[in-house]
């Protein structure tokens, strides 16, 4: 390693004409991290890992898939039954999308609550932002290849959403669809596109690595490093404890891929693509129930598909949504009650987004959406200017030597 | 350093397993009334039972395979379950398939080999529209993992036939308590006594459908046993290398922590 600095050896001479190793070295060895990280900062590698696993397995299925409304669902069985260890890398890959959000929904709660997208963290925030809008559009598109029930419906549902547009929502529409119904065009852009997504996340990632380490990684505690004593080498450290977690989220992946591999999809995905036979209830992937519930909640078409784009967007307003100056939820003893308050929320809109849009599930889904939004456009703003935050501590260092205040609520 | 995380930590796993399980729990479930089965190859260790199996394709043979095609699962996967090659090949050579065009252009039919997929009851979906009053009858090689329910669900489904109650009008079909909405258009298949097993075993009711559905979740997850073997081995060597790195994070950090 050390060669790499005076440009000495094969690896001193490379880097001294195309920096690549001493930037690897500064992103995952030297980098200055805060020393009072807690295990909610695992997720952000976790995800990385997850991205990896979907384009490596992804890459295997595209291999063997068929992009073609005749072949699509027979290459699926293909791959499960003829192509060695094909029933593995699709369980992968399936589970392996479910996981992918599952952490990076921790992710996006872990910065909700320790405030990790105020100054100077905005385009920190927009970048992890734009990756889980890629990440959900990707998803889609990948449920649409094995052209089962679902695959179907869900893309019928989906992409007829944009009729809603006024004036040129069907032109746009057909535009999608490469046609005049949801079929083979359709079916073959979603592949490419697929294909496309995974690589302009890992773009994106890239960017999100940069801005990330212009000011470095938040902390529990949400207070600056005031100098080289509130901070550690990212490796050992991190390395060993993002490997950890990493280990041990792995675990649970590997208990559900081999053991409950489609408790998480649903049956009517097996039954092949039928346009004539509408299923009884069109679901569609878990990870996009809250906002199918926000959807369904306005009795505007139009009105639902804004509402629905509203509810990711206005994430990206929250750097002047919340007008506290104190980072870290820990010391905001209100708004950590409504950041709980809000998750509630959003597995209440998961809820409903997996019940049929009947009885009193209507009237549920409606408060929830409505509360989803007070909490953003009334509650941030209001909590930040009439709350009295705790005490900070003065420094990192300081509160770590001392014995911490307790966390109570 | 603990107290820091400890009540974000029980929320946020309550929050990933209400998710998980909301997401299943709430998914388009099955409306009709379905018995919870036990089954062979439920649980970490089940696998599924391949004298069953077999019993099971002589009854799909026999009584399903009238109307119900299996096009995924071809004869040579029959090995899986315990056939012999020649037994698979015996099996095979009862059917008649399309050959390729022969030197002449002619084309012909041939028997089926190993490596042919289970033949098809119909030429094409408008005659299996044709013979049955409109309705295709599915597939039956997914048919475990296409059913919300799954394996109980399609036993509780040939168990289910009853009398229908006196106010319900069947124009079209039969009455059946598991079905979603109770009215399917195949009548019953199974009474028991509708085969007689090569190996002996009693062919009750009971035991014709506990057959076919070990036999189906065959079809469905052919990789079933292999699955849970790996499953259970990948599982042993993550808990080990957990522990093991959990150790070393916490030497590593034993100068920082103090």
């Amino acid at each position: 390693m050390s060669n790499i600095k005076n440009g000495k050896g094969i690896i001193g001479w490379i880097d001294y004409r195309l920096p690549i190793f001493s930037t690897l070295q500064h992103t995952l060895v030297d980098y200055p991290t805060p020393k009072n990280l807690n295990y909610w900062w695992n997720f952000g590698s976790l995800a990385g890992i997850f991205l990896l696993i979907q384009i490596i397995t992804g890459i295997v299925l595209a291999m063997h898939y068929t992009p073609s409304v005749e072949g699509a669902f027979a290459s699926i069985e293909h791959i499960m039954r003829d192509v060695n260890y094909g029933w593995l890398i699709r369980y992968i890959h399936m589970n392996g999308a479910s996981f992918f959000f599952i952490v990076v929904y921790i992710h996006i709660f872990r910065g909700l609550y320790y405030g990790s997208y105020k100054s100077p963290r905005e385009v920190l925030w927009w970048l992890g932002l734009t990756i889980l809008l890629l990440m959900m559009a990707t998803a889609f598109m990948g449920y649409v290849l094995p052209w089962g029930q679902m695959s179907f419906w869900g893309a019928t549902v989906i992409t007829n959403l944009f009729s809603a547009v006024p004036i040129v929502g069907t032109a746009v529409v057909e535009w999608l669809w490469g046609g005049f119904a949801v079929d083979n065009a359709l079916l073959n852009r979603f592949f490419a596109l697929h294909y496309l997504f995974p690589f302009l996340i890992v773009g994106v990632v890239i960017l999100h690595i940069v801005a990330l380490h212009t000011h470095g990684s938040n902390n529990p505690l949400g207070i600056d490093r005031k100098g080289p004593q509130d901070s550690i080498p990212f490796h050992p450290y991190y390395t060993i404890k993002d490997l950890f977690g990493l280990s041990f989220v792995l675990t649970i992946f590997a208990a559900v891929v081999f053991y409950a591999p489609d408790y998480l999809g649903h049956p009517d995905n097996y039954i092949p693509a039928d346009p004539l036979k509408t299923p009884a209830h069109i679901v569609p992937e878990w990870y996009f129930l809250p906002f199918y519930a926000i959807l369904r909640a306005v009795p505007d078409k139009l009105g639902g598909v804004i509402a629905m784009i509203s509810a990711i967007l206005i994430l990206f307003a929250l750097p002047w949504l919340d007008t506290s100056k104190v980072r870290s939820a820990t010391f905001r003893p209100i708004y950590k009650k409504f950041f709980w308050f809000l998750l509630i929320d959003v597995i209440i809109l998961t809820w409903v987004g997996g019940s049929p849009a009947e009885g009193h599930f209507i009237l549920i889904g409606r408060l929830a959406t409505i509360y989803y939004f007070a909490h953003f456009i009334i509650f941030m703003p209001i909590i930040g200017i009439i709350e009295t935050p705790k005490p900070l501590p003065n420094s990192i260092s300081e509160a770590v030597l001392k014995k911490p205040i307790k966390d109570g609520t | 350093m603990k107290n820091y995380y400890k009540i974000p930590k029980i929320f946020f796993i309550s929050f990933i397993l209400i998710n998980l399980f909301l997401s299943n729990l709430f998914a388009a479930g099955p409306d009709g009334n379905i018995t919870k089965m036990k089954f062979s190859f439920d649980g970490i260790f089940g696998v599924i039972d391949k004298a069953s199996a077999r019993r099971g394709l002589q009854v799909y043979n026999e009584i399903c395979a009238g109307c119900h095609s299996l096009e995924h699962v071809s004869y040579r996967n029959l090995l899986d379950i315990g056939f012999s090659n020649d037994q698979v090949k015996e099996f095979a050579s009862q059917f008649e398939v399309t050959a390729e065009p022969d030197s002449d252009g002619e084309v012909n039919m041939r028997s089926a080999i190993p490596s042919d997929k289970f033949v098809s009851p119909y030429q094409n979906d408008n005659q299996a529209k044709a013979m049955n009053n409109g309705a295709i009858p599915p597939d039956l090689s997914l048919i475990i993992k296409a059913r919300a329910g799954g394996a109980s669900y399609f036993y509780s489904l040939l168990k289910g036939y009853e009398d229908p109650p006196e106010d319900k009008e069947l124009s079209n079909g039969y009455y059946n308590i598991a079905y979603p909405g109770n009215v399917i258009a195949m009548p019953q298949p199974l009474y028991g006594d509708d085969v007689e097993y090569a190996d002996g075993t009693e062919a009750t009711m009971e035991q014709e459908i506990i057959d076919l559905v070990s036999f189906l979740t065959w079809t469905g997850q052919p990789e079933l046993n292999d699955r849970k073997s790996m499953g259970f081995r990948v599982f042993l060597f993550l808990v080990f290398m957990t522990s093991v790195l959990f150790l070393s994070y916490r030497k590593i950090w034993k100068k920082i922590k103090g």
